[in-house]
């Protein structure tokens, strides 16, 4: 018998919990990259703890394909990092608001 | 280290809360991946350098890894080493490098640095609904091994791979073509143009040069202004015969 899955649960929401509140308050593009990470990590826990407490392989399949869009994630938002650091040096994501209406 | 401390403690509580339900090594197992991965995540949101940061997000993922071995998903826990540690972090600390942003500076700026409260009290929002929400609907609902079941004889890895290439083949196959779309997309946006850019334009123009046409810009060959008399001398028709 291993570790009850609330436990996993709770651990999952605190990593959620933590990388949302991140994404809110750090504005340095790439932190808040790294702090989407979190999420998705949190995320991930869930999935792999609920595919454990209802003997499902479907949740463990699902991290996989959260893991591949998570990398197609990353190449494309570091694209556009760079993109836009090229055009403008140490900006953060207050500055990049010239499409506000 | 310091999470290695902490997490010892922690065991021992969660040893005492449920004595007799799980194994000791298990809590001890569960302890310092929650004590690893809890200090990462706080280090990715508080650090101030953004390679601190990177750092902390790479001890959250190890702290994840060592979660997913404990529940049995070997496969996964391997991939999350190799994807998350090896390739996505690495990739952010090149970017990192690359823009040249490895100082440190504050965690927030700028005229949202009031609202910093209000972030903080949203994220433990987050959590307390996402907790209030599983505990109301005691934490899982739903019919059991609709998709194949994890236990059983057999391996992990293999039984995955069945699940994934047969049941989840029509995803697995989108994946790949997700994947190529991203390098491609990468690629479009990373590179430079291929003409001179706004400030090489700017001293061709200072040192009355003629201004390339803009066909000869979106064009693949590399015509820096400096070239261009030498490209002419050279009798390269196509080349001439785009210049106004």
């Amino acid at each position: 018998m291993t570790v009850p899955g609330p436990w996993y649960l709770v651990l999952a929401a605190c990593l959620f919990g933590i990388g949302g509140a991140g994404v809110l308050v750090r504005r340095n593009i790439l932190v808040m990259y790294m702090c989407i990470e979190l999420m998705l990590n949190g995320v991930n826990l869930t999935f792999v703890t609920f595919s454990r407490m209802l003997d499902d392989l479907g949740g463990q399949a699902s991290v996989f394909f959260v893991l591949v869009v998570a990398a197609a994630e990353v190449v494309v938002g570091l694209g556009i990092i760079v993109a836009i650091y090229r055009r403008r040096t140490g900006a953060t994501a207050d500055d990049v608001s010239s499409l506000k209406g | 280290m310091t999470p290695l401390a902490a997490s010892a403690p922690l065991a021992k509580l969660a040893l005492l809360a449920t004595s007799g339900v799980a194994n000791a090594s298990d809590w001890a197992v569960y302890g310092v991946g929650t004590a690893l991965a809890v200090a990462g995540a706080l280090g990715v949101v508080s650090l101030r350098n953004p390679v601190h940061c990177a750092l902390s997000l790479v001890t959250t993922l190890f702290g994840v890894a060592l979660l997913f071995i404990d529940e049995g998903a070997d496969f996964l826990a391997a991939v999350q080493v190799i994807v998350y540690a090896g390739a996505i972090v690495i990739l952010f600390l090149f970017v990192i490098m690359l823009l040249g942003v490895d100082r440190k500076e504050a965690v927030t700026q700028g005229k949202l640095r009031s609202l910093v409260p209000l972030g903080i009290a949203v994220g433990i929002g987050i959590v307390v609904e996402l907790l209030v929400l599983s505990r109301s609907s005691h934490w899982a609902t739903g019919q059991k091994a609709t998709s194949g079941a994890l236990s059983g004889p057999g391996e992990n890895v293999q039984k995955l791979g069945q699940t994934i290439f047969t049941r989840y083949l029509l995803p697995f196959e989108v994946t790949s073509a997700l994947l190529v779309v991203a390098v491609v997309a990468a690629v479009v946006l990373v590179r430079r143009s291929s003409g001179p850019g706004p400030a090489q334009r700017q001293a061709a123009a200072r040192q009355g040069l003629p201004q390339p046409a803009p066909s000869a810009q979106a064009s693949a060959v590399p015509s820096a202004p400096a070239a261009a008399p030498a490209e002419v001398l050279a009798g390269a028709p196509a080349a001439e015969g785009e210049r106004p």
